[in-house]
This record gives C-alpha cells, structure tokens and sequence, in this order.
C-alpha cells in the first residue's frame, strides 16, 4: 500500500462558526463581509476587561442528540457536527466497512486538532467539586477534557481505524493536524483522512488570560469593529469558537468511486521561531522558513499562487511580521497574491483556526473568490501587500493555488496549500 | 414518605431518559441497563448518583455492578431508602 508521492484532494468539506451552523452559512457570511463578533451579556463577564467575543452562530448542543452532546466537551460538539457535514459532503454514509462499504476502517483516520482542549468542562466541573462535592464530579469529565477527545469522537463517528491523531500548537494546531493528516496519505497509512480544527474557550478563564497577556482587543463599545487586521488602530485579537474539518483522500481513491473533487493540497511548510514562548519574531524569520520550506517541498509554484488566507489575528506586532516574512519569501510574486484576514469576521478560533480558514481557502478557489478582510479603516504603511478589503474579489481563472498560514504560541508556523482542479 | 416500587422505576426512568436518551416507556423492571438501555458504565455512574439524589439512598461503588437491570436496582433502593 505504500507510496510516498500519492497526489491529495480534498473531497468534503464541513463547517460551524460564528457566521453559521454549516459551511455553506459560513461561506456566505465570510462573502458578505459579516462580523460575527458580538458583546458577551451576563455577570460572568462583567468583571472582565474584555467583554466580547465570536460565538458560534448554531449552539452544537441544540443540534446533536441530547444524551451524545452532554457526554461532550463543547469542542468535541463542534468537531462533531463538522465532521458529521464533511463526511456525508464528502458522499460518504454513516461508519466506514459498517453501512459505507467504499472505504475499509483500517484505512480510514482522524485528525482534528483544539489547541486548549476541554478548558470549559475542566472548569465547570471544578465549580461542581467545590460547590457540590466529589460524589457529583461528572464521571465523563477526562474524557471531555481531553484534547484527543474530539479526535477520537469524530473517529468512533466514521469508525476510523488507520489512527486517529491530535496535534497541539496553539493557535497552528488545526494547520498542524491537516498537514499530519496529507502525510499520513502520502505515507500510505490511509486512503482517507478527516482531519480540521477546533476550539472552545469562551469562558472567564481564559479570556481574563489572554487579556493579561494584553493580546486581545478591549474595543467592547463596538464588538464587531473589534476584529481589524492591518488597520492603524488594531488591539489585539477577539475570541472565537466552533470547527472546520476536511475529508482529505488519496486522488486515486476519489477517482474510483467517481467523488467530488474541490481541489488539491499540495503540502505543508512547517518551522519553529525558537525565539519567545509566546511573542511573534518581528522579522517574521520563521514564517518565512515555512515559506520557503513549502516551496521546497511542494511544487507549487509562486507564479500560481494568487490567494493566501493569512494567520493576521489583528495583533500590532503579528499582522506586520507576517507579511514581512512574505515578502522576505516570494519577493513580487507577493504583489499578485490577494491576502485575505478571515479572522476580521471569526474572529481567532486559536487551535480551530487552521480547520475553518481551510475550509475557507479550498472555498475560495472552488468558488475563486477570495472573503473580504473587514474593518480596514486606514491600512497600516507597513502592511506592504494587497490586502482583499472591504468586498469579496473575484481570483482569476485557469490553475490557481492558494495558502492558508497558521502560526501559534510557542513559535510554531505550518503553512498550507492548495491549488484548483 | 418511602417511595414505592412503580415510584422508583418512574424515577429511573426518567434518570435513563436524561442520560442515556432511551424512551421512559422502554425503562421496565427487566432491562438491562447496559444491554437494552444504552448506559455505558460511565453513565451508570451517573444513573447512580442521580437516584441517591432523588431517592435519598447511598449506593456504594461495590454495589453498583450488582445492579445489572432497573428491577435490580428497584429492589435495592426500596431496601436502603432512608
């Protein structure tokens, strides 16, 4: 079974997010240019210096069977619920060698990635311990916590056997776990691959933790203005939540039972910053070693490359970094790059992220037209790029390819790409 | 007041109903929790504490995978019910 240069495709794609229950929501909402950025009511938060967020649009325990989604961490839910649309997008029907006879388990795997894993059920069940007592500590509480846990939920889900898999880099962890999953095919492991992102977070905790590292944005009087990459009065990030997933698939298995094909993913480009446990490197090193690793190891070409779905999470530092380490990279091949910052509407869904803005990038070259970055009043000078602002815009026709960064703390850069089929 | 046996099999049921999503109607004397009912022993634990709660009875842990159907875990309520 093996051979270490099988051609990847991308054949399902599925999606929950703070712009809609499903990808196809989504899509329409990045189109628009929709904030999903909204206020966060309640006194749990009222002590707070950040008081918004990017909840997710659909809540996953109102769509998954009552007895399934109280057994699950909220991210397992996410996870879930787009896997469950990729899969049956994908032409798949329910377990693999059970009611789906095209793909056998033993070649089938799951990886999906949560960059903070089970954060809320840890808490809420230490407010159980505390204030109920020990006898009342929910006996599914490791199981939800774990970060494998959505993993390995979405893995009973398809019965995948292959592996299943969780890569934890912060914010690159859904990067990280599409990339492992494209390896794991070329490998030989497996013919098919669910692999994606996702994240829950939105709780006091984590929020009052990431305000006082100072990385978020405390701009509460206009929450869906908050989320503005590469604009002069960016302050950080907003908090989102909620999963995108892929069914990635060796081209020769999608050939023969005659599936959809939405594009090709011609690898990864992967480094470390070994520079500050969580600050970006101003130059942008690292990033552009990822970049330049993907070229190496890829054959795509820079003159095809006319889209990139940027980490950009609306960070002073990050957004300028970033887009110098393109530069330092592509040299002019960046100028016919149509840079899009998804997170304007999504807001950053940390280790969700990779999983929805693939999702994103595999739908801006199946429809070639790259989401719009919200929010740009005036562009930072140094933002040194053509940045897609304010209306979607139409990518080119003939072969096009397209990157999805993903960068996260601890100095961990995984960079995607796709091209169009 | 000592709950009586249709009072607890009502209770466990809608125990059942809650955590494992089976049908109250489908929660009879001779079910097995794991075999007909879709409870797991994770959520037997929680079927557990659910009925001490209710029924205001301690059930110790070596007495658990003694209570293999809900006419099992009936009788040992309506015995050490407080």
């Amino acid at each position: 079974m093996s051979s270490t240069n099988r051609t990847v495709v991308v054949t399902g794609i599925g999606a929950t997010t703070p712009l809609g229950g499903d990808s196809a929501s989504t899509w329409e909402g990045l189109i628009a240019g929709r904030s999903g950025v909204v206020a966060l009511e309640g006194e749990r938060y009222a002590e707070l210096p950040v008081k918004i967020a990017a909840l997710a649009a659909v809540d996953p325990a109102e769509v998954l069977p009552r007895p399934l989604a109280r057994r699950l961490d909220r991210s397992a839910q996410f996870a879930l619920i787009a896997a469950k649309e990729a899969w049956a997008d994908a032409g798949y029907t329910g377990k693999a060698g059970e009611d789906d006879e095209s793909i056998a388990p033993d070649r089938l795997g799951s990886v999906i990635a949560s960059g903070i894993g089970g954060v809320t059920t840890l808490l809420d069940q230490y407010d159980v311990l505390k204030e109920k007592g020990v006898r009342r500590v929910s006996p599914h509480t490791v199981p939800m916590l774990m970060p494998n846990g959505p993993s390995a939920n979405v893995g009973l889900e398809v019965n995948a056997q292959a592996g299943v898999h969780t890569p934890v880099s912060a914010c690159a962890s859904g990067a990280e776990a599409i990339g492992y999953a494209v390896e794991m095919i070329r490998a030989g492991r497996a013919d098919v691959v669910v692999a994606g992102g996702t994240e829950a977070a939105i709780h006091p905790l984590p929020i009052a933790a990431f305000a006082n590292m100072m990385a978020m944005s405390k701009n509460n009087d206009e929450p869906e203005k908050a989320s503005r990459p590469y604009d002069t009065a960016r302050d950080g990030f907003v908090l989102g939540e909620g999963a995108g997933v892929i069914v990635l698939e060796s081209a020769e298995h999608a050939a023969a039972r005659g599936a959809r094909v939405y594009c090709e993913v011609l690898g990864q480009g992967l480094s470390a910053d070994s520079h500050h446990i969580a600050q970006p490197e101003p130059t942008g090193r690292g990033i552009a070693a990822a970049m330049q690793n993907l070229l190496d190891a890829t054959d795509l070409k820079p003159a095809e490359l006319v889209h990139l779905n940027a980490h950009a999470t609306s960070t002073p530092q990050g957004d300028i970094a970033e887009i110098k380490a393109l530069r330092k990279t592509l040299g002019d091949d960046l100028d016919h790059v149509a840079i899009s910052s998804t997170k304007s509407m999504t807001g950053h869904l940390l280790g969700g992220a990779g999983g929805i803005e693939t999702v994103a990038t595999v739908l801006a070259l199946h429809h070639r037209t790259a989401p719009p970055t919200i929010n740009i009043d005036e562009l930072d000078e140094d933002i040194d790029a053509d940045i897609v602002r304010d209306e979607a815009r139409q990518l080119p026709g003939g072969t096009i390819a397209a990157v999805n960064n993903s960068f996260g703390f601890g100095g961990h850069n995984v960079v995607l790409a796709f091209r169009s089929v | 007041m000592a709950a009586t046996q249709e009072e607890i099999v009502a209770g466990l049921a809608e125990i059942v109903n809650e955590i494992a999503g089976i049908p109250v109607e489908d929660v009879q004397l001779d079910k097995s929790f794991t075999d007909d009912l879709d409870v797991d022993s994770l959520s037997m634990v929680e079927v557990v504490v659910a009925a001490e709660e209710r029924f205001d009875v301690k059930i110790p842990d070596e007495d658990v995978k003694n209570l293999k159907t809900v006419g099992d875990a009936t009788d040992y309520i309506q015995k050490h019910q407080g």
